[in-house]
């Protein structure tokens, strides 16, 4: 077993976790952190990304014991007092979902790259999500969804059509 | 899916990693990127009863040159290459093919340590790693060794390390004027493995191929050199017409894997292809 400290949306957590937990378990079983999504066993699918020091990660395919002493941001900790993050309002805005799985990890992959990159042509974000799988949408609208937030983001005026 | 259970260790030291490798022998196993390890951990095909975590070992980061040698510590990750200034100006191969490995969150895991180690029949790294003609630093409580990137690769996902031995750094050639290298890759649409990836250096002198190398990886069970295209090329102009010539020997002489994502036929095919690829752009980055 491994006693592990860490910073989760803000607080910090002291727990034990088995040596091989996963941090995509730890979050979800331990934590009741149920935002961040399993949906492959092949490391591929980008459901499970959570921001570990500010970087995307597959939390899959990441040992929570690594974890130790770093800090974590799921989809949950994204919304300040109420409000939403300008990417989960760009995702409502632009109907960037359909069935939702994949919006976690979509949303947590596109917080990174918006950091990296806060005004991305319709192809860096789509090469930036490569690593994020969704059945529903087609892409289309999740690109739209993240123009959406990167121009609010940059401050400027938004809305659903001119994203 | 979950690994079957083991003790997990966080090494502090290539020193303390390589004393934990020893004491528990074959049972252990470093974890680096861990983007290899873990997925074929969860589906049980590696049980390691050790983990020995190397991924925040200090003396396994950092990237310099000295002279004419990039050297790059194993455990950099292949997003802190494709984006590191010395490495997009010394040998900017390198940085191009990181920047196509996976995706963004392999790239923020995985490690030119671990790549090479692992070396899986469609990693991209060996087959740069080969064209570049560079070399691993490795050490064990023996002491230190390099070995050449032409003796690396044994067979599929094999190495020449022994255990006991941990890769502490990667070095390559810093590209000189003359030199140009290049890696074109057919990919996997989901994952990005290299279905045929062919990587290609060459040098330039007087308007002449004074040497070239070039290596394949994804169509076999291990990345190869291909010694009759580089030999080919040599002594021509390195123009369209002799690529094309010298590419007609492209995959020949090698073993190939067919699998649900392309036949054997394919990846021979294709292999001519992306050598040409390759080629046409290393002889243009060397002209450059
Ligand atoms: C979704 C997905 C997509 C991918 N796409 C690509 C791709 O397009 N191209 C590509 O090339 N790869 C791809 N990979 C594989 C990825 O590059 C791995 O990260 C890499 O193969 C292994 O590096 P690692 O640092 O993660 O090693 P780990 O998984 O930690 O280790 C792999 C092996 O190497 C050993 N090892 C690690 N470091 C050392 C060291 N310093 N010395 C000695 N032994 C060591 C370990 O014990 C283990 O046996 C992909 C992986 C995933 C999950
Ligand atoms: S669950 Fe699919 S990548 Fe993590
Ligand atoms: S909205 Fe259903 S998988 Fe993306």
């Amino acid at each position: 077993m491994a006693k592990i400290t860490v910073t989760v949306n803000g607080s910090t957590h002291t727990s034990t976790v088995e040596d091989r937990t996963l941090l995509v378990h730890f979050l979800r079983e331990q934590l009741n952190l149920t935002g961040t999504h399993v949906g492959c066993d092949t490391s591929q699918c980008g459901a499970c990304v959570v921001l570990v020091d500010g970087k995307s990660v597959k939390s899959c395919t990441t040992l929570a014991a690594r974890c130790d002493g770093a800090s974590v941001t799921t989809i949950e900790g994204l919304s300040t007092d109420g409000s939403m993050h300008p990417l989960q309002e760009g995702f409502w805005e632009c109907h960037g979902l359909q069935c939702g799985f994949c919006t976690p990890g979509m949303i947590m992959a596109a917080t990174d790259l918006l950091a990296q990159n806060p005004n991305p042509t319709d192809d860096e974000i789509r090469h930036g999500l490569e690593g994020n799988l969704c059945r529903c949408t087609g892409y289309h609208n999740i690109v739209r969804s993240v123009q959406y937030a990167a121009a609010k983001m940059r401050g400027e005026a938004v809305s659903s059509q001119n994203a | 899916m979950i690994p079957a259970a083991f003790e997990y260790v966080k090494a502090s030291s290539v020193a303390q990693a390589i004393a934990l490798l020893n004491q528990h022998g074959d049972e252990a196993k470093v974890i680096a990127g861990g983007h290899s390890l873990l997925p074929a951990m969860k589906l049980r095909l590696s049980q390691p009863a050790v983990l020995i975590d190397i991924a925040q070992v200090a003396e396994l980061k950092g990237i310099k040159t000295a002279g004419s040698t990039l050297t790059i510590g194993a455990g950099e990750t292949y997003h802190a290459i494709a984006t590191s200034a010395t490495v997009i100006s010394a040998c900017p191969v390198l940085a191009s093919c990181t920047g196509q490995i996976g995706d963004i969150q392999v790239r923020n895991a995985g490690t030119i340590g671990g790549a090479l180690a692992h070396a899986d029949p469609a990693a991209d790294l060996t087959a740069v790693f080969l064209a570049l003609g560079g070399t691993v630093t490795v050490q064990s409580a023996g002491g230190t060794r390099s070995i050449a990137a032409d003796d690396l690769f044994v067979s599929m996902l094999m190495t020449a390390l022994d255990s006991g031995e941990l890769i502490t750094a990667v070095s390559v050639p810093v590209m000189s004027k003359g030199q140009g290298a290049s890696y074109a890759k057919l990919k996997h649409p989901a994952s990005r493995y290299a279905i045929v990836g062919v990587a290609a250096a060459v040098t330039i002198s007087n308007g002449v191929v004074s040497a070239c190398r070039v290596a394949v990886t994804g169509a076999g069970p291990q990345a190869v050199r291909q010694p009759s295209v580089e030999k080919a090329l040599i002594g021509t102009s390195g123009d369209a017409a002799s690529i094309k010539a010298a590419c007609a020997s492209a995959g020949a002489d090698m073993e190939y894997l067919g699998d649900i994502h392309a036949s054997e036929e394919y990846r021979r095919a294709m292999v001519k292809v992306y050598a040409a690829r390759a080629l046409t752009d290393a002889v243009a980055a060397a002209r450059a």
